[in-house]
């Protein structure tokens, strides 16, 4: 495995500081309304030595992707560059990047010795003739040269917004192959940007939406293995599984760790009766939440692990409803027209996410944790199993395709409704679930 | 009696290899006929698993998002029952299935009520229940491909699939 050391670059940070504040700050504010995507420029990073030359534009290329994949920048193309990058502790030339427009500037090292690769980068208000906030250094293999990338990306993306990055972080999801009516299933790991795909099951078996552990070490699944519908825990570092709930004459499925990774929040189905169900790890003891003849399922925490947003068609038809984690009354929350499903609350714990069915279509959306201000982001014939980025700032979902042809995929889109994005999957792709940013 | 039982009956007297002996290689697994295993027996044997399948028919439809077992269904499930009863060697596990409109968890819910429903009308023509299990496919397993309802009707099903003969 790939270690990252996060370090400042002391011995940078002297030169060619000319702290003029003649323009405002460059700060790119994410509102919901339509915004101009912010012009930036990331030379390819600048080689200290031979061995280091292949991955100097890999670098760069992987940062730009990062930063134009968010619909909030937008890339000035090297052809267009006045001066080139040759010297990482050189002083800027400003006026340079001023004169095509470039308002942000991406400037970046890399050396490489033996599989070690060490990776500097600074950011550069091109405008204010300053830099943001220091530079930073990471060393790592060079195996993970990616993963460094997406750390810059993340850092450049979080000095520039203000907000949490979401690059370095990894998708588990069921990559799927074959007709509608023999579809083979089989859980797969990638990076976020479908790069480094991995598989973690083979396709013997029917698998289904994977759930990342909070540190993102572990993922709960439903597999029929056993012939019958039962969740598992997967150690992603070793590959191992081991089953969680085999109760005879069960199933169980839709399980959700709660935010501090001791606990399972799941569906049981018993007598053809489904509800829900607390589990702890430790012990394997389980604690039923509800008790209805209707359907109870797809239970989400929220962040600080004091309630449970879930789906339910007590009222008739599937809707959402939020509970206390330890059970008892729970209030619905939405009251739109049409059947509401799989609802995920989001890190920052404001809003929650859900699969909205209505007149033969199929949205994903995003409420208040209170229900209000119900917003539908996409629609098609089939979306569903919407899965929060690490910032809260993106939803990445499965789109299936009508017809006897039909093929599900991966897609993202900003919480704004804008920016709607295939995400690339060897095969075809669904359940995804989206892990916290890694360490 | 009815004619089905009848002649069930009257075969398990001939006590013939062929009433409890499921060939083609399936030694008493499950007979899934949506994995498309050729079903054995012949259709003619009432004992056998191909007349449970095609001339009793192993599978009741439902209406969209309900479990009810309609008066077609029902008189699918009494004639499953019959056969169940007669053919003491066979289990049977049952299936149930949704359409592709609905979430995937949701809809693995419906298929747990749709299967069951099935199960407990034929606990209540008196099959034992330790004799059926249930298992949900949610919109997992289609048999019809199509996005309209001429497709999703036939994909709202509970079907009764037998285990055994004597080797099970």
């Amino acid at each position: 495995m790939m270690r990252l050391v996060l370090g400042l670059v002391v011995g940078v940070m002297m030169i060619g500081q000319v702290a003029q504040a003649q323009n405002q700050p460059l700060r790119l504010e994410i509102t919901e309304g339509v915004i101009e995507p912010l012009p930036f420029a990331v030379p390819n990073f600048v080689p200290a030595n031979a061995a280091a030359a292949e991955l100097s534009s890999d670098l760069a290329r992987v940062v730009a992707a990062d930063l134009i994949g968010t619909g909030l920048f937008r890339e000035i193309p090297s052809s267009a560059y006045i001066s080139q990058i040759t010297d990482f502790g050189a002083p800027v030339q400003f006026a340079d990047w001023k004169a095509i427009n470039a308002q942000a500037l991406v400037t970046g090292s890399i050396s490489v010795s033996g599989n070690r690769v060490t990776v500097g980068f600074r950011v550069w208000d091109v405008f204010s003739d300053k830099e943001m906030k220091p530079g930073l250094q990471f060393s790592g293999t060079k195996e993970g040269w990616r993963r460094m990338a997406h750390k810059v990306a993340d850092a450049v993306y979080s000095r520039i917004t203000g907000e949490g990055g979401y690059f370095d972080s990894r998708v588990v999801f069921v990559s799927e192959s074959g007709p509608k009516n023999q579809r083979r299933k089989r859980l797969a790991i990638m990076d976020y940007d479908g790069a480094n795909v991995q598989y973690l099951t083979d396709s013997s078996a029917i698998v289904l939406a994977p759930r990342f552990s909070p540190t993102g070490d572990r993922v709960l699944y439903t597999s029929y293995e056993s012939g019958f519908p039962r969740i598992y825990v997967l150690d992603v570092g070793k590959v191992q599984r081991r089953v969680l709930e085999s109760q005879e004459g069960t199933m169980s499925f839709a399980p959700r760790f709660s935010p501090d990774g001791q606990k399972v929040v799941y569906s049981l189905s018993q007598g053809g009766n489904t509800d829900l169900y607390l589990m702890t790890i430790s012990n394997g003891q389980s604690k039923r939440l509800t008790s209805t003849p209707s359907i109870e399922t797809a239970p989400s925490f929220s962040p600080d692990g004091s309630q449970i947003v879930f789906e339910s068609d007590r009222s008739g038809s599937p809707q959402i409803y939020v509970m206390a984690t330890s059970g008892g009354e729970a209030k619905r929350i939405s009251f739109g027209n049409g059947r509401y499903g799989t609802p995920v609350w989001s890190p920052r714990g404001d809003m929650i996410a859900f699969t909205k069915q209505n007149k033969g279509r199929f949205h994903i959306g995003v409420m208040r944790a209170n229900g209000s201000e119900e917003r539908l982001l996409t629609a098609s014939f089939l979306d569903e199993g919407p899965t929060w980025s690490p910032n809260g700032r993106v939803i990445m979902f499965m789109r299936e395709t009508q017809g006897a042809s039909g093929r599900s995929s991966l897609y993202s889109v900003d919480i704004s409704g804008r920016n709607l994005r295939p995400v690339q999957t060897p095969d075809g792709g669904s359940d995804p679930a989206w892990s916290p940013l890694q360490k | 009696m009815n004619l089905v039982s009848k002649l069930i009956a009257g075969c398990a007297l001939m006590a013939l290899a062929a009433c409890n002996n499921p060939t083609d290689g399936t030694d008493g697994g499950p007979i899934d006929p949506n994995a498309g295993t050729t079903s054995p027996g012949l259709i003619g044997d009432q004992t056998s698993p191909s007349y449970f399948q095609q001339a009793i028919g192993d599978r009741v439809l439902f209406t969209v998002d309900q479990s009810t077992i309609n008066s077609e269904a029902q008189s699918i499930l009494q004639a499953q029952a019959n056969w169940l009863l007669a053919n003491t060697d066979y289990n049977a596990t049952i299936e149930g299935h949704a359409d592709e409109q609905g979430t995937r968890e949701y809809n693995l819910a419906l298929g747990a009520r749709r299967a069951n429903a099935a199960r407990e009308f034929l606990i209540s023509k008196g099959i034992a229940g330790n004799r059926l299990k249930t298992v949900s496919y949610g919109k997992e397993r289609p048999i019809e491909i199509c996005s309209e309802e001429s497709c999703y009707a036939k994909n709202r099903r509970a079907v009764t699939v037998l285990l055994g003969g004597l080797a099970g």
